[in-house]
């Protein structure tokens, strides 16, 4: 009798794990490879889709197709759509994996790279190294994305020593910090902008955000920070859920809130600082992706991570192939297309869900 | 054998100002204490230290025997665990996932729950009577379920010190019973618990000893009967009570006069006996009433 109700017990924990489990991995990962699919297939030259997937085939081991269309088509593909579509998919999983910390780090539905003042810093560091006069050498070797980095980290730790008061970092000096050392980031970056006048152009469309420049390089220079910090933010998820509650209570659950709050921000900084340098500020998408997959799948982060950094890839994957789609002279920044998709939407998910999402 | 909790000549100052001056507490498995005082007194100070939380500006604390500064927060919550008072939880979280943090001192490196954390979790909740709140969230909780969530959440960290800031707080009669005969019959299993107390006759029926402190110094240590003194009463809260004992036989009950507080205006003429609102007392400690969770085996 008594073993029997400790058995349904039991089944009815596992039933529940298993209702929560790998479902929701499989739709982010399937929507991911479909705006993949389509951004590759999308653009000026027509591609279409059978010879797209012989062209990729032909690439792979096990596979022996013989080529019937024009080399050009093999280096659109490869060496221009390829490349680009996967460093829309990084950067949109790292400003995701970032906003969802910072949101739950702070406990506040609108922190993301930006209100932290991150985003900002590693955007005057990027600035800075553009128009600094270094060799063309280090650029290639990614002068911009370490300026980037080393600028956010010193923006992080400014915000993060400001906001200390005694022993602990509450939040609310800690958004304050934010913003102002955010706001003093974004006056540098105008001032350098109209200071090196010449350079403008160049550093106002990198700011404006996109993906025009992107070869493997790139996509080499920003992919290994982008996949530690998903992988790390991921494993500190356990963390993050028991940071949503005070910190008495986290202390008392085992947790070293101090520890735990420095490898997230430093984890979340490298994400945003990747994706900053590669594709300049893109808005909305750290605030809004985070958001819906919380409301779609839940608070844990263990699992909010890594299914903000599919979802996260997939969204600006999209919203890039929209913005070479639009007719017209130029490409449309990446940054107006995720403002104009994210800021309905957000104010959609808002309406539809009444109850509270923190 | 070493004592579960020692609080050792424990003195907090904050500002200069003295919260606790020398406090000492033994705390052996199996124990109840309940820590009474009036409001200012360092109860839920002397608690926080306890659970480590504060570092006392002199004197310490040991745990199983070692001191709390040596150990680390996941040592220590695994074997300590905290009912904080007016918490607030992440409305968002279901209450499973917040039971479920209860296992976080005993997380791999993953982060993930094994199938005994799963185990564990559904038979805390069972205990603390919130098994069916499962799939709630916890903005949809009223103040009773969410104290009974969080009791259900400390039982998952498996802990061999239970401390309880006011765990009767908020809690209609039925559900103040609950969680403190649940205490107390953890004490029987050979948890140490410790908790902080307003309402002396839930504390007197159900705590194996009480302490009294007043104004950060411990007054009187002992069973609830020799401690429970009516000049113990107006000396330390300031309160002329009247005490009798409980029907059922067992500690002292204390009631207001009928006229109320002993400098108030009341001459008792308001109140008759007739009129006294009649009182429910629970049944003394070490006798559960039919119906009440019986220990497990």
């Amino acid at each position: 009798m008594e073993t029997t109700a400790v058995d349904n017990r039991v089944a009815i924990g596992r039933a529940r794990q298993v209702n929560r489990g790998w479902s929701r991995y499989g739709i982010a990962l399937l929507a991911l490879i479909l705006a993949s699919a389509v951004g590759v297939a999308v653009g000026k030259a027509a591609l279409d889709p059978g010879t797209l997937l012989a062209i990729v085939l032909s690439k792979l081991p096990f596979f022996h197709v013989t080529p019937w269309w024009p080399a050009s088509f093999e280096t659109i593909l490869l060496e221009v759509r390829l490349p680009r579509v996967l460093m829309g998919a990084l950067v949109g999983a790292g400003l995701s994996v970032a906003g969802a910390t910072y949101q739950g780090l702070f406990r506040n539905p609108l922190a993301d790279p930006y209100l932290v003042g991150v985003a900002a810093g590693a955007g005057l560091g990027a600035a800075l190294a553009m128009v600094a006069p270094l060799p063309p050498g280090l650029y290639a070797l990614g002068a911009v994305q370490v300026a980037a980095f080393l600028s956010a980290l010193i923006t992080v730790g400014l915000v993060y020593s400001l906001a200390r008061v005694g022993r602990t970092t509450p939040v609310t000096t800690l958004l304050l910090a934010g913003v102002a050392v955010g706001s003093l980031a974004s006056a540098a970056t105008s001032f350098v902008m109209f200071a090196q006048g010449d350079k403008i152009t160049v550093i106002y469309a990198w700011m404006l955000g996109g993906f025009n420049i992107t070869g493997w390089q790139q996509v080499l220079l920003v992919a290994p920070y982008v996949a530690a910090a998903v992988i790390a933010l991921s494993l500190l998820g356990g963390r993050a859920n028991v940071l949503q509650l005070d910190e008495d209570q986290a202390r008392s659950l085992g947790v070293n809130v101090e520890m735990a709050k420095l490898g997230l921000v430093l984890f979340a900084t490298l994400a945003t600082a990747a994706a900053v340098s590669a594709a300049g500020l893109i808005g909305f998408v750290g605030l809004v992706v985070p958001h819906a997959v919380r409301m779609l799948w839940g608070p844990d982060h263990r699992s909010l991570v890594p299914l903000s950094a599919l979802v996260g890839g997939a969204f600006l994957v999209a919203a890039d192939t929209l913005a070479r789609a639009i007719p017209g002279s130029q490409d449309v920044p990446v940054g107006v297309i995720t403002a104009f998709c994210g800021a309905p939407f957000f104010i959609y998910l808002l309406r539809q869900q009444k109850r509270s999402v923190f | 054998m070493d004592n579960a909790l020692s609080i050792e000549n424990v003195t907090f100052k904050f500002d200069d100002r003295p919260v606790l001056r020398g406090v000492s507490l033994e705390l052996p498995a199996g124990g109840f204490l309940g820590l009474v005082g009036p409001n200012g007194s360092g109860k839920t100070t002397l608690l926080r230290i306890a659970a480590g939380l504060l570092k006392p500006s002199a004197g310490g604390v040991k745990l199983m025997g070692r001191p709390l500064e040596g150990m680390s927060r996941g040592e220590l919550a695994r074997q300590l665990a905290l009912l904080p008072q007016g918490t607030t939880l992440p409305g968002n979280f279901t209450v499973w996932e917040l039971v479920l943090m209860g296992r976080t001192p005993y997380m791999d490196l993953l982060g993930r729950e094994r199938a005994a954390d799963t185990e564990i979790v559904e038979r805390a909740m069972e205990m603390a009577h919130c098994r069916q709140l499962a799939d709630r969230r916890a903005d949809e909780l009223s103040g009773g379920e969410r104290q009974r969530v969080l009791m259900a959440r400390a039982l998952a960290q498996q802990p061999r010190v239970l401390l309880l800031d006011e765990p009767t707080a908020h809690l209609d009669l039925l559900h103040q019973i609950a969680v403190v005969e649940l205490v107390a019959e953890l004490a029987r299993e050979g948890v140490a618990a410790l908790g902080v107390f307003h309402d002396l006759n839930l504390a007197a029926c159900y705590c194996t000893h009480l302490a009294v402190l007043s104004q950060g110094r411990l007054v009187s240590v002992g069973e609830p009967r020799e401690v429970l003194t009516a000049e113990l009463l107006a000396e330390v809260f300031e309160v002329d009570l009247c005490l009798t004992s409980h029907p059922e036989g067992g500690p002292a009950v204390l009631l207001p006069h009928t006229g109320g507080h002993r400098n108030g205006r009341g001459t008792g003429q308001l109140a008759s006996a007739e009129s006294l609102p009649s009182i429910d007392l629970p049944s003394p400690n070490g006798k559960p009433k039919s119906g009440a969770t019986s220990a497990k085996p």
